[in-house]
């Protein structure tokens, strides 16, 4: 058999096996029990619109406000990371070990019940609050190493031509280092923006008033309300509404700077 | 080190040595560029003409010896280096522009930040410098958009408007594709007709031939012979001046 003869039957087996699968699948499903089940259109009709005013509203800011806090909390770990004074580098490793080895699950209920139950203090804003300072906490660690990389693939050659031109330190950092290495860190920012997109879910653990829940504790509530699942397909694809086009701006970003020369 | 540097000499160093870990790259140098004065420094790859050049300003940190700059003793920890820098323009191999920032903003960023110059002065300052290189028409665009060559008399522009009072070359047109060589030349040949104090680390033999007022050649972290570059040039009295000479002539 020549070679060309053999690689396009190969080709066609596969082919034909997954065609076998997708068949079997289709007839062996019960289709109006998952239509009943997934897509129940009084369910899902029942769910708007506060499934988009309050649940997915409330995800965006608390992911917009975990991750402003995380990244301010993160530039100073980071410059404290490359500090020439040991001390500020030994605090921001410890930190930056301590909270990326630990699940965020574990510092939301310590934000939100171990502390306020040790020290009679709560965080403000109740139990949200608790669970986004949590998360502000933990992004913190982890945005800290991106930026601490971003700031160390900035070629040294551009701190040596602003110190050559007589810039002190400080101005080099704002004015050179830091724009530039900001430039580089976007696509794997973008990343953590997503990451943490997907962490406000944990705050259902919190239990939270019905305005201000999240897609997750939303989705949950009309699950038993319903015995029904629709409301769990319906936010799910909301995630998707929402992380899929960050994830393409992420490949493309990352393509443009593969593209563009130093 | 008591001994006053007489006011002639912008660069003045003794004795300088300089490691990195075991390995002793600078062993002993004495140097001194006098004020007005084209010093070109040639050596083979790894003889330490870019640590020396380097430790003049003190992006290198010496290991021991002295380095004066127009008097001022740069190893002191009471010298305001970044005040002293400012002085000295450098012009790297690599161009090192700030790619975020316009060709403009290049210039002027270090006007404003280290001298305190208002933003019209600077521009003004900038612009007059562009073009003394022959850049003005390009002071909108961004390094990655020029030319290698072009990239460079940016470079040389932006040490020159900080108005340094000595300029110093790290192998300045090593990087460059050799039509684009000529233009840098050009501006540096003008610079030193008018007067200016520079120290410049290169390979090109023609110009520190042309330029030059004085040649220092080094090897393996020492001065082997100096003098005047027409001299060394023809008939050098070492006999590494000789085999380098040879190889690269």
């Amino acid at each position: 058999m020549k070679r060309s003869t053999r690689r396009r039957l190969g080709e066609g087996a596969l082919y034909g096996l997954l065609g076998a699968v997708v068949v079997a699948l289709a007839v062996a499903a019960d289709w109006p029990e998952i239509q009943e089940n997934f897509l129940n259109g009084d369910v899902l009709r029942s769910l708007w619109p506060e499934i988009v005013t309050v649940a997915a509203k409330n995800t965006v800011v608390y992911t917009v406000i975990a991750f402003a806090g995380g990244l301010a909390l993160a530039l100073v770990l980071a410059l404290m990371k490359l500090s020439p004074v040991a001390p500020y580098r030994w605090l921001a490793t410890v930190y930056i070990e301590f909270f990326r080895g630990l699940p965020a699950l574990v510092v939301i209920l310590a934000m939100g019940f171990a502390i306020p139950i040790a020290f009679q203090w709560r965080p403000p804003g109740g139990s949200i609050g608790a669970g986004v300072l949590a998360l502000i906490i933990v992004s913190a660690a982890y945005i800290a190493e991106t930026l601490r990389a971003g700031i160390q693939a900035v070629p040294v050659g551009q701190v040596e031509a602003a110190r050559s031109l007589g810039m002190s330190g400080a101005w080099t950092t704002v004015s050179v280092v830091l724009p530039q290495a900001l430039r580089i860190v976007i696509p794997p920012l973008t990343n953590e923006f997503v990451l943490l997109i997907k962490d406000t879910s944990l705050l259902f653990v919190l239990g939270m008033a019905i305005d201000e829940q999240e897609l997750t504790t939303f989705s949950r509530d009309a699950l038993t309300t319903n015995a029904n699942s629709s409301p769990l397909l319906a936010v799910a694809v909301l995630y998707l509404i929402i992380t899929l086009p960050l994830t393409r701006l992420v490949a493309y970003l990352e393509r443009r700077s593969m593209v563009r020369v130093r | 080190m008591s001994a006053q540097a007489p006011a002639s000499r912008a660069i003045d160093v003794r004795d300088l040595h300089k490691s990195f870990g075991d390995h002793e790259v600078l062993k002993g140098i004495d140097f001194h560029v006098d004020t007005a004065e084209v010093v070109c420094v040639i050596g083979p790859s790894g003889s330490g003409k870019s640590t020396l050049l380097r430790c003049a300003n003190m992006l290198e940190r010496p290991t021991s010896g002295t380095v004066l700059v127009e008097g001022i003793d740069m190893t002191d920890p009471e010298t305001d280096l970044d005040e002293v820098r400012s002085r000295i323009g450098m012009v790297f191999q690599q161009f090192n522009l700030f790619p975020h920032l316009t060709v403009l903003r290049n210039l002027t960023l270090a006007q404003q930040r280290a001298k305190g110059r208002g933003r019209a002065e600077a521009e003004q300052c900038a612009r007059d410098n562009l073009d003394k290189v022959g850049l003005a028409d390009r002071e909108g665009a961004y390094p990655a958009q020029l030319s290698g060559g072009q990239q460079q008399r940016v470079a040389i522009a932006r040490a020159l408007s900080m108005e340094p009072d000595m300029m110093m070359f790290d192998e300045p047109t090593s990087a460059l594709d050799p039509e684009l060589v000529g233009d840098v030349l050009a501006v540096m040949r003008q610079l030193a007709n008018e007067g200016m104090t520079m120290m410049v680390v290169t390979h090109e033999m023609g110009f520190a031939r042309e330029v030059g007022d004085k040649l220092v050649f080094m090897d393996d972290g020492v001065i082997v012979e100096e003098g005047d570059p027409r001299a060394v040039l023809s008939n050098p009295q070492h006999e590494r001046t000789q085999a380098f000479l040879s190889k690269v002539l």
